[in-house]
């Protein structure tokens, strides 16, 4: 069946099955294998995207549910030549990351939560990632990264 | 002033950009063109004998490439085990076959009987719903003890029971031990269980094979932390591949904690069906199939002794563990509750007498093998319990009872047969009294008993070994395998540094540290040197990365080939400088001669190498590439003290972790940024052993924790925030960086600490609990409150 989406502001055309989810059609069809699958419960949020401005965990989803949406994934969040955006930059910056996999999810679940809660305090960043998992940072500093992202001085939680 | 670049400094990781820009490389994103997909039909029963299976319905379904079954493999090779331990009878352990398919019988849940390939991955899961199998189903051995029981049913009928080994450690001391603890003055008793955990790392497993007719070339790209020794024992042992005709690669690997050291069947059979149906062949394991197919962790039972004289100095341990196997051995799986395990249990402490004897089990469960710690925490652990214990018993401070028993002098040679090197656990002890303000403890649990809250504190102490290890001592106690690590660095005429190295990161950020060494050493900046790893066609032979080895062992090697780099290089200048190469100086990335101005740049040196016009072509070649291999002289030993506030609530059971201390001795440290993030991760894990992980099988051998449903990881509101400190540094004293390790110090240390802190918390509230096996779900905690 065919689709039409806008990715990163690209207008895409897919042919999908019913059962494709839409986390296989950006892999797979689009090529677009910064969104990650972790787990098959809809648990681990490692394939987190926005659609239509809304994070959703892309695994479910189908992709015939998103034609005609736009959706946005971890390929489209730094600019054009390359510039990480302000969370992803807070990311490296503070080691909110190890291995890489859990991240697209977790820098997209960062982005919705600081749209809907520009200045969270560390409570509510803990609370809202209750739907994404990671097993290599104990969340310490992916915690950091989201408060300094938002602006907040994170100097007085050690570092180091 | 902190460092801005070089050993030292928390240089910024360079891989984050791509992972965080969403271009990271990981073997799932990997597609060869003309692929295939196999779909692995599964055994949904922990123990049956296998009949007939009958592929024609689904071999006649769209797509379908080709259905194999065990009959394909017979003459290919078994999953190799690549530790033999020798029993406390000097028999060699029980080893059974492992083939890549199920032959005759399933033996676990999850156990492969079948795989399809086919056009897509869901063509292939739908034909496998259309392959007939016949199996007769056989009492499950699930239960340890009752795996052992005379009469009971075997896992393997060619072996001659259950028993994998029975080992004694030193078995020379046993009746020494038997007596030292028959005259003490006190002796505490604890039983446990250190429970099975599934590794989880984010990423699952992924295999793509590929056979190129034309030259004969396999490869296989894996998610693996060891590709050279995938290339080995599947090459050498499973499917008789030269390793010149093999080439493994692991791209970016999305977290290991040892599950992705091993050799696995699937890894096997894309590589043999890329050749039998010339197109590649990828796998990628969902999260259920990782749960019954991803070897398993810990999985022990132990009863621990702890005999103390008359004045609290502690005179003998003695400990008895059932360990599992699961249905088959994995790769180390011998190795881990043997010599890695027994080594560590004199802790940090001076007890003259101890004996360890294990009892390594097969039941018909997934194989259970090293996890983040590997052996390590099932020392510590059930130590520094018995400690908490025993200092209840004599109403002594427990923290006071440690340190009157801290070995403090070093080198240390403990009666399990290895050697400390360097130490000093007073220090890290005081460091944690004040990073965790142990002295405001005694406040906040007023508060929170006003709250209606009871609040524990867990202290304990740790010390792993580390920097696997030197390969005359691994082979002497049955591995099958040398420890060393490799390094080859290619300096470029322009300047630039390739480094290529055996060991392999899965988010260590070893692209990162790495060159921070070697920008040290030679005084350029860290963005000329470039790590190369995880591909067997470009890295020499290297044993990957585990047991907290790659810098103590991998960094080692990158020392000396560097060395060997820079001595040559003083070799070029010195003829440049129409100097003695004895009066060449290295500094700040120029040669120069000494006592002069006269100097040449690190770029005129490199340039010269390739470009030989004005050369010593009579004393030495042109280039500028060097290799090292480093086999350590012995372990590293990092050690520290670890404290854990909780709160229970009274009401529910739940526990709360309030605070989390760490002050570690890493020795020299080089990136202070990756180290903390290791120390946080380990943290994290541990909490999650203590509280919330647990791996569970019903007594028909079916897997009931099988997906994230009911599995519980640890998610960002169970934990705290964490306190690290790893300035109390004596460093390492047999290798060239002075480094010990801290990938698992954190996993290793915390387990103890939290759950030291629920019984203290529970004893303030007037019960009388002394131990409560790990997960602390609110269910055990409220039932010890309410027994």
């Amino acid at each position: 069946m065919r689709i039409e989406l806008a990715v990163n502001g690209i207008e895409c055309v897919g042919d999908v099955e019913g059962r494709t989810l839409l986390s296989g059609f950006l892999r797979d069809g689009l090529g677009l294998t910064g969104t990650h699958v972790g787990c098959d419960t809809s648990q681990c949020g490692a394939c987190v995207v926005h659609v239509d401005g809304v994070a959703v965990k892309s695994c479910t989803m189908f992709a015939l549910e998103a034609d005609g949406c736009s959706v946005e994934t971890i390929e489209g969040q730094a600019a054009a030549d390359g510039t990480l955006n302000a969370i992803q930059q807070a990311f490296q910056d503070h080691h909110g990351l190890q291995c890489g996999f859990c991240t697209p999810g977790m820098v997209m679940s960062a982005a919705a939560l600081l749209k809907e809660n520009p200045e969270p305090t560390e409570a509510e960043v803990r609370a809202y990632l209750e739907g994404n998992l990671c097993r290599c940072t104990g969340y310490h500093n992916i915690v950091r990264a989201i408060l300094a992202a938002s602006g907040q001085d994170v100097s007085a939680i050690a570092a180091e | 002033m902190p460092k801005d670049s070089g050993i030292g400094a928390s240089s910024k990781r360079r891989e984050d950009v791509r992972f965080l820009s969403g271009t990271g490389n990981y073997t799932d994103d990997i597609n060869r063109p003309g692929q295939a997909y196999v779909h692995f039909l599964r055994s949904d029963v922990a123990h049956g004998r296998l009949g007939a299976v009958d592929t024609t319905a689904a071999a006649a379904m769209p797509g379908v490439v080709r259905i194999f079954t065990g009959a394909d493999f017979e003459g290919v090779g078994s999953i190799p085990c690549g530790w033999q331990v020798t029993d406390r009878f000097g028999e060699p352990m029980q080893e059974p076959t492992h083939p890549v398919l199920a032959q005759g019988k399933v033996r676990h849940v999850g156990d492969p009987i079948a795989a399809v390939v086919a056009e897509t991955y869901e063509q292939a899961r739908d034909a496998a719903e259309a392959i007939e199998v016949e199996i007769e189903e056989l009492p499950a051995v699930v239960d340890m003890k009752a795996a052992l029981a005379d009469g009971a049913t075997k896992v393997h009928e060619d072996l001659t029971s259950n028993l994998c080994y029975d080992w004694g450690f030193i078995e020379d001391n046993r009746d020494s031990v038997d007596a030292a603890i028959k005259g003490a003055a006190h002796v505490t008793v604890l039983d446990l269980v250190n429970q099975r955990m599934v590794a989880n790392p984010m990423e699952p497993r992924v295999a793509v094979g590929d056979y190129d007719r034309g030259t004969g070339d396999h490869t296989l790209y894996t998610t693996s932390q060891n590709p050279h020794v995938i290339r080995l024992l599947m090459g050498a042992f499973v499917l008789g591949i030269p390793e010149h005709k093999l080439r493994v690669v692991a791209p970016d690997v999305g977290g290991g904690f040892g599950t992705k050291i091993f050799h696995y069947a699937e890894e096997a059979f894309c590589t043999f069906a890329a050749k039998a149906v010339n197109r590649p062949v990828k796998w990628t394991s969902s999260r259920s199939e990782a749960f019954m197919s991803d070897a398993h962790g810990r999985d022990h039972v132990t009863r621990i002794e702890l005999a103390l004289d008359a004045d609290n100095n502690f005179v003998a341990i003695r400990t008895d563990t059932l360990a599992n196997m699961g249905a088959y051995l994995s790769t180390f799986a011998p190795s881990v509750p043997s010599y890695l395990h027994g080594t560590l249990m004199a802790g940090n402490y001076k007890t003259p007498n101890i004996y360890v004897n294990v009892r390594a089990v097969f039941t018909n469960t997934v194989p259970v093998d090293a996890y983040r710690g590997a052996g390590r925490p099932e020392a510590t652990f059930q130590l520094e319990r018995v400690i908490d214990k025993a200092a209840r018993e004599l109403g002594v401070d427990p923290i006071a009872l440690r340190r009157q028993n801290f070995v403090t002098e070093f080198p240390y040679a403990t009666p399990v047969a290895v050697e400390y090197d360097t130490g000093d656990y007073n220090a890290t002890m005081d460091k944690l009294e004040q990073i965790a303000d142990l002295a405001g403890f005694p406040e906040r649990r007023k508060a929170s008993e006003a709250k209606g809250k009871l609040r524990g504190l867990g202290v304990n102490c740790y010390i792993e070994a580390c920097g696997l290890a030197p390969s005359n001592l691994a082979g002497q106690l049955g591995a099958r395998a040398g420890l060393y690590e490799s390094a080859t660095v290619r300096v470029n005429a322009t300047g630039g540094l390739v480094v290529m190295t055996g060991s392999h990161s899965h988010g260590q950020g070893h692209e990162t540290a790495f060159p921070q060494v070697v920008a040290e050493m030679i005084g350029i900046p860290e963005d000329m040197i470039e790590i190369v790893h995880g591909d067997t066609a470009k890295v020499p032979m290297g044993m990957g990365t585990y047991g907290s080895r790659s810098l103590a062992v991998g960094g080692s090697a990158i020392v000396r080939a560097t060395e060997k780099i820079i001595n040559k290089a003083k070799k070029i200048a010195a003829h440049l400088l129409e100097a003695a190469e004895a009066d060449i100086e290295l500094k700040e990335g120029a040669f120069s001669v000494a006592g002069t101005d006269k100097s040449v740049a690190w770029g005129d040196v490199t340039l010269a190498a390739y470009v030989p016009h004005n050369y010593p072509l009579d004393d030495i070649e042109p280039g500028l590439e060097e290799t090292a291999f480093y086999d350590p002289a012995n372990f590293t030993y990092p050690a520290g003290a670890y404290g854990c506030e909780v709160e229970v609530d009274p009401e529910t059971g739940k526990v709360t972790i309030e605070r989390f201390s760490a002050a570690d001795d890493f020795g020299n440290i080089v990136n202070p940024m990756i180290v903390s993030g290791q120390v946080h991760g380990g943290i994290g894990q541990g909490i999650g052993q203590a509280l919330l992980e647990h791996c569970v099988y019903d007594e028909d051998g079916q897997l009931l924790s099988a997906s994230y449903m009911d599995y519980a990881m640890p998610r960002a509101d169970d934990v705290p925030f964490y306190a690290v400190d790893h300035s109390c540094a004596t460093p390492c004293t047999h290798n060239p960086l002075g480094v010990k390790g801290c990938g698992e110090a954190g996993a290793i240390g915390s387990p103890p600490a939290v759950v030291n802190a629920v019984i203290d918390a529970l004893q303030s509230g007037g019960k009388d609990v002394t131990h409560i096996d790990m997960p602390l779900s609110p269910a055990r905690v409220w039932a010890a409150l309410n027994g």
